[in-house]
């Protein structure tokens, strides 16, 4: 088998070890460090998307398949840096101010690094302040934020509100999801996309990156 | 006051609270620790079990769903942990006295077990245990374990319990959603492996919680009793919010929850209570129609057991 294949196979079983020894080939049979990105890892964790939205496969697949892409990414990334082959996008994601809620979050991080994003995940309970300022400072296309609580949601706004207060609403997007959350409810805030799961969440962030 | 499991092995239907969560929400602040509030106002959750005992509610929760060293040392609080609990079990007591059970709520520590996150399993036993601990040394009638996704963490919190105290009546749910293959847990449980192994982990009453409507739990409770003869609880929440204008709406009313439990007790479900979006009217609705239904159902049970006989 090819060992790009290898590489996007291994992952999508949550074999750690096995995408770090087929990178590792791969990087020294000078296969161009792209590819490895595109046709190994991204592709791999593209599969494990699909699968996990169609319930085929659960949350331990997806956090076994993420641990072997960080292997696999962890040693190809100085290289990609070296070659200065730049990720597709910067996007800051976090949980909205007073929700400790993570799982979806954490997904949607763990989604967008494997479609090669690089994510800057500020966490639990974020304030609009830290938000806005941490994209800024990071050149981030995209801001994500997660609700789990109707009583939280409402904090979405204020991170919007905060980029357009600031002139930045046209430089950093913003993408919204969680239970409460809808397509509607996004609109009504004026944030620019609505993730329904985590990998419909990878499509929107891809769109809203492209736009500009 | 007759212990709750003898009560259940009679064939009475129990009521237990509404959420807590939701009910608490408009006194925090943005931030803070939910649990915190036993500390600094135990006037507030003092109110909310006297908002559920007034409705009819048979169980009352204390508020410690995310009191367990682990979920506090977030906040930095692990070392209230005692404290915490045990103002959590008084408020409700000085509320219902011994009029109605005290259920304290044990929620997931937030924590991935090994290999799929960096936590050992010996460190949620040991959190769990502490909590509990604190909780039966201040007098706790029965631990509720719920809104279990991971079958490991439920397993370990159920041991934890069950070591300190055997004789404690412990219950555990686990929080479902649907897929087009049947129900699991976002960690992948079904239904038959979380009805078996919470009942091998050493749990007197299982069931689920939260989730999405109670139409759903009503084919969950089906599935569980298939898999289990073990007193089952029910506590769904009231559907996930809809937005009316500016404000989230959540969609299932006290009449339609309570024309719905009516369902859940159908298919052997021994103790209906509710989780997010639940408040006092809900269950005052669910008390109502289990009052209407008490009289008949005991008698039809009464028939059909002379009939087995």
């Amino acid at each position: 088998m090819d060992i790009l294949k290898q590489i996007s196979e291994n992952l999508r079983g949550g074999n750690d070890k096995k995408v770090l020894e087929f990178t590792k080939l791969a990087i020294e049979q000078k296969i161009p460090p792209k590819d490895i990105l595109d046709d190994g890892l991204i592709a791999g964790m593209d599969t494990v998307g699909k699968l996990f939205k169609a319930h085929e496969i659960f949350l331990p697949d997806v956090l076994l398949a993420a641990k072997a892409m960080y292997s696999g990414m962890d040693e190809l990334k100085p290289i990609l840096i070296r070659e200065g082959i730049p990720t597709i996008g910067k996007v800051v994601i976090g949980t909205i101010q007073g929700d400790l809620h993570d799982i979806g979050k954490n997904l949607v991080g763990i989604m967008l690094k494997g479609a090669g994003f690089e994510v800057i995940d500020l966490g639990n309970d974020v304030s609009p302040e830290k938000f806005v300022e941490r994209a800024k400072k990071e050149n981030a296309k995209v801001i994500g934020m997660s609700a789990l609580l109707t009583t939280t949601m409402q904090g979405m706004r204020k991170v919007i509100d905060l980029l357009n207060e600031r002139g930045l609403s046209g430089e950093i997007k913003t993408i919204i999801g969680g239970a409460p959350v809808s397509e509607e409810f996004a609109r009504e805030i004026g944030a620019d996309a609505y993730g329904y799961d985590a990998a419909s969440a990878v499509d929107r962030v891809k769109k809203l990156t492209r736009e500009k | 006051m007759k212990k709750l499991l003898e009560r259940l092995k009679e064939g009475e239907i129990l009521v237990a609270d509404g959420a807590m969560g939701t009910m608490l929400m408009k006194h925090l602040e943005a931030g803070e620790c939910p649990e915190s509030v036993n500390l600094t106002h135990p006037e507030i959750p003092e109110e909310i079990a006297g908002l559920y005992f007034d409705a009819g509610a048979d169980i009352i929760q204390a508020n410690t769903f995310g009191a367990s060293p682990l979920k506090l040392s977030l906040y930095s609080i692990e070392h209230k942990t005692e404290e915490i609990n045990r103002n959590a079990v008084l408020a409700v007591r000085r509320v219902v006295g011994n009029r109605a059970y005290i259920s304290a709520s044990c929620g997931p520590t937030g924590r991935l077990l090994k290999p799929y996150g960096d936590t050992e399993p010996k460190d949620v036993y040991n959190s769990f245990e502490r909590q509990i601990k604190a909780l039966i040394d201040a007098g706790v009638d029965v631990i509720c374990i719920e809104t279990m996704t991971d079958l490991r963490e439920a397993t370990l919190a159920i041991k934890a319990a069950k070591n300190i105290s055997p004789s404690l009546s412990v219950m555990a749910t686990m929080t479902f959603d649907s897929t087009p293959r049947g129900f699991y847990t976002i960690m992948g449980i079904d239904i038959e492996k979380a009805a078996s192994g919470l009942e091998i982990a050493g749990a007197d009453i299982i069931g689920s919680n939260c989730g999405n409507g109670i139409e759903n739990m009503i084919k969950i409770a089906r599935e569980f009793k298939k898999c289990s003869d073990l007193p089952l609880i029910m506590q769904p929440n009231t559907g996930l919010p809809k937005l009316q204008g500016n404000t989230p709406v959540y969609r299932e009313t006290p009449e339609f929850m309570a024309e719905k439990a009516k369902e859940l007790i159908a298919s052997g479900v021994s103790i209906v209570g509710g989780c997010c979006g639940t408040t006092p009217e809900h269950i005052r609705a669910i008390r109502k129609m289990v009052d209407s239904l008490s009289i008949g159902r005991r008698l039809t049970q009464m028939n059909t057991e002379k009939w087995q006989n």
